[in-house]
């Protein structure tokens, strides 16, 4: 498919391709931090929402700031800043999460000088009537505070307009995930992930017709027969993954990924904006509604009811968790997960990653023992 | 460093025997609780405790019970064990000590009792709610969470809204997990106590001022559980006054905490429970004392929120602006002006690996303070709970080499 590989020219030079349609399309640039960061309402700005991950550079910078035993996340974000390889944002976003993305805010608004800096401090917990009220006030406090910095005023048609955009990439996003949950060996893995990771860097216009396309495509091939699949299915579990390359590793050692919870897979997509209601409480309804984010509180078992309901639905064979090392909120929540599958009979593997996968072969023998095991 | 005894028996805080005593006292209630009928609530150190002494209820507290585990070298043991239930080595060795001692009653008194329920505020952390979250499960009993916006640069009034209408909640919370109505007449007085406590507790550390400090960090790390544990009784309130008088009794007999007080240091994050006595002893062997610290003073610091003719009121605004729940430049803005108050020489930071809240924008300040006011800091990695992490000819070496710049600075 020849968006695929489009996808892949994005992928390999993110930072490139926001500078080339930045001046392209005139648009600002601004950079988000997690999947709480409301895509909607700068898009409705007229603005670029930029999704940061760090490039993975080898950690200078940052060491004079953040000490060792913070996420690479947080460290590789904040060294391509001080690189000046983020010099083409205008600004930047914090949605207030963990405790790390905490100080990585404050440390950035104090270091990195260039570009605006706006906090979205959300509330923690997201089950009571007086955080939904809060949730709102906040990204109202947003999108006035948004509008400012870029001289604008956002008006409710343009935030459906925005709205209606991001709901296409998440239904479009929803059918690639259903049919590669039905069918997996449409589709790679690897190539599920850069469908993912590029709705979150490039032009979500663009985005949202080329994923409609992709769905599209795989609908025809899926009505062809199924071919025998002697493949193990494999769900994966986690936050944040960066790692393209896991998805090839676990395919070679005879499994298959059909769904993960991940905030770069299926928690950017899941749950559809409802485009009558009032913008902004329609996009608060979201955040609230979603399954939640480790570093969030909705109920005691919210994630683990979640997880074993997926890993059900899919059909799982067994789940990998994929944690990154430092990762507190995750951590915290990988005994009673892996308790849950456990008791649902689920077997699950744990893998924790500092900020590369290891290069030699452990890791496939690992994945290898798993998938034979299951 | 060869001190008489007779000198040490002078230097020694008499009323530590009356602090444990009333330590061991509240032990024993509260863990005599299911007899007496009584109910235990759980409630994180930046919690409102308030509430739950208008409401009867024995307050617990799992960071105490770790600074006690910690206390007694028993974290490398407990903190492997809650490696063995899953939880990563990376994460906060008091919730990982509590986690591995629930199930065992394992830890220094044997276990802590039971809960009927658990108050969490997370103004000092994300930890206390993903920790929280974990005990309710295992405990099965109600969790109230006093959601505390962080405070990058300021308080909104949205924020505020939040927080207040969450104090009526908590309230609710406890009327229905006690059974009976919360009584508002109560609360005035027990606010009135608390407030007095934290005035006390604020002129205790401010004694400190003086020269030589009657009382160094390291004890205000072992007086201060009282404010924590117990605000809000007039217990506490007698304790402090009693320590108060024997403070300004030191000062007026030129009685330091250390022998020969020459160089005045401010300690920054928690301290390293398991080994208080090693690092008070090696910087007193250095003639450096620890006049103050951004932890223990963090109990009084709501003390400018707070109006104590409307206690419940003005709660929100106290809980959510706490030295921890604010950005790194006002943490920096902070320990200056503690610097400057207590005419510090020096700052020593603890990089506490357990602590990512309090210890993730040190260096930041370290820089403020170093471009500021020129004061020199040591930077020391360590853990709070899990000796594991202490290496201590590394930290020796660094504060020997860190009183030699002290040393250049005066001479
Ligand atoms: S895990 Fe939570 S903090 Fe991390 S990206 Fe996802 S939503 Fe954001
Ligand atoms: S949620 Fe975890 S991975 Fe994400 S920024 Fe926080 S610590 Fe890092
Ligand atoms: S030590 Fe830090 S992380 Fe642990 S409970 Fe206390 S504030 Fe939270």
């Amino acid at each position: 498919m020849k968006q695929i590989e489009e996808c892949y020219q994005i992928l390999k030079d993110p930072n490139g391709y926001v500078k080339r349609f930045k001046a392209e399309s005139g648009r600002k640039v601004i950079g988000t931090f997690c999947s709480y960061a409301p895509e909607e309402i700068i898009l409705a700005a007229g603005a670029h929402p930029f999704r940061l991950f760090g490039s993975g550079e080898k950690i200078r910078l940052a060491e004079a700031h953040l000490q060792s035993y913070c996420c690479s996340l947080v460290r590789g974000a904040l060294e391509d800043a001080l690189g000046g390889r983020l010099a083409f944002l205008d600004g930047v976003v914090f949605p207030h999460t963990c405790d790390s993305i905490q100080r990585l805010s404050d440390i950035w608004r104090l270091n990195v000088p260039a570009c605006f800096h706006l906090d979205l401090i959300l509330p923690v917990k997201l089950d009571t009537d007086g955080a939904r009220q809060y949730m709102i006030d906040v990204l109202r406090r947003f999108r006035g505070e948004l509008g400012e910095k870029l001289s604008v005023t956002i008006s409710d048609e343009e935030l459906r307009a925005a709205i209606r955009i991001c709901n296409r990439i998440r239904a479009a996003l929803t059918r690639i995930y259903a049919l590669k949950g039905e069918r997996p060996e449409i589709l790679k893995g690897s190539v599920l992930y850069a469908l993912v990771r590029a709705a979150m860097i490039m032009d979500r216009t663009r985005a949202a017709s080329f994923l409609e396309e992709v769905a599209a495509e795989m609908e025809k091939e899926s009505t062809s027969k199924a071919a025998a699949w002697p493949k193990k299915r494999i769900f994966l579990s986690g936050g944040v993954c960066n790692h393209p390359d896991i998805y090839t590793i676990i395919e070679e050692a005879g499994g298959e990924v059909v769904g993960d919870d991940f905030c770069t897979g299926s928690r950017y997509f899941s749950g559809l904006i409802d485009e009558k209601a009032d913008p902004v409480t329609a996009i608060a309804d979201r955040y609230l509604e979603r399954v939640v984010c480790p570093a969030k509180h909705r109920g005691l078992t919210n994630r683990a009811d979640h997880l074993v309901r997926l890993a059900r639905e899919k059909q799982a064979r067994g789940v990998i968790f994929f944690l990154l090392k430092f990762c507190d909120p995750h951590a915290f929540d990988y005994p009673y997960l892996k308790e849950a599958l456990d008791q649902a009979g689920v077997p699950s593997m744990l893998l924790e990653v500092e900020d590369r996968l290891s290069a030699d072969g452990q890791l496939r023998t690992r994945f290898e023992a798993f998938v034979e095991m299951i | 460093m060869a001190e008489k005894d007779e000198e040490k028996e002078k230097r020694k805080i008499k009323t530590v025997a009356k602090m444990k005593e009333i330590m061991t006292a509240y032990y024993i209630d509260a863990k005599t609780a299911g007899q007496t009928g009584k109910k235990v609530a759980w409630i994180t150190s930046g919690g409102p405790v308030e509430p739950l002494i208008a409401m009867d209820v024995i307050p617990v507290y799992p960071e105490n019970h770790g600074a006690m585990v910690g206390a007694s070298k028993m974290g490398a043991d407990l903190c492997g064990k809650a490696e063995a239930m899953g939880y990563s080595s990376d994460l906060c060795s008091y919730a990982r000590a509590d986690i591995a001692c629930a199930p065992i009653n394992g830890g220094p008194i044997g276990g802590l009792p039971r809960p009927d329920m658990l108050v969490c505020c997370n103004n000092i952390c994300g930890t206390v709610m993903k920790w929280y979250e974990v005990q309710a499960r295992f405990f099965k009993v109600p969790l109230f969470i006093l959601d505390t916006p962080f405070c990058h640069t300021g308080f909104s009034a949205e924020a505020k809204r939040y927080v207040k209408g969450q104090i009526n909640e908590y309230i609710a919370f406890l009327e229905k997990a006690c059974g009976k109505r919360f009584d508002y007449d109560r609360i005035k007085e027990v606010g009135r106590l608390s407030v007095q406590g934290q005035r006390l507790w604020q002129e205790i550390l401010d004694t400190a001022m003086n020269r030589p400090a009657p009382i160094s960090a390291f004890d205000a790390f072992f007086h201060l559980a009282l404010i924590v544990t117990l605000r809000g009784t007039q217990q506490t309130v007698d304790y402090y006054k009693m320590l108060l008088a024997e403070m300004r009794q030191r000062v007026s007999e030129g009685i330091g905490a250390v022998p020969r007080e020459k160089y005045r240091l401010l300690w920054d994050n928690l301290p390293v429970w398991y080994r208080t006595k090693w690092l008070s002893e090696k910087f007193a062997s250095h003639d450096a004392c620890l006049v103050a610290d951004t932890y223990t003073s963090a109990w009084c610091g709501a003390l400018r929120y707070v109006d104590e003719n409307d206690f419940l009121g003005s709660m929100a605004e106290c809980h959510t602006r706490i030295y921890l729940n604010i950005g790194v430049d006002e943490m920096a803005r902070q320990v200056i002006e503690m610097a400057d108050k207590y005419d510090v020489d020096g700052i020593v930071m603890h990089s506490n690996r357990s602590c990512k809240p309090y210890s993730f924008g040190q260096y930041d300040i370290q820089r403020i303070i170093r471009e500021q006011k020129g004061i020199p800091t040591l930077m020391i990695e360590a853990d709070m709970v899990d000796e594991r992490s202490f290496s201590e000819g590394q930290i020796e070496t660094r504060i020997d080499a860190f009183i030699e710049v002290l040393k250049g600075k005066k001479s």
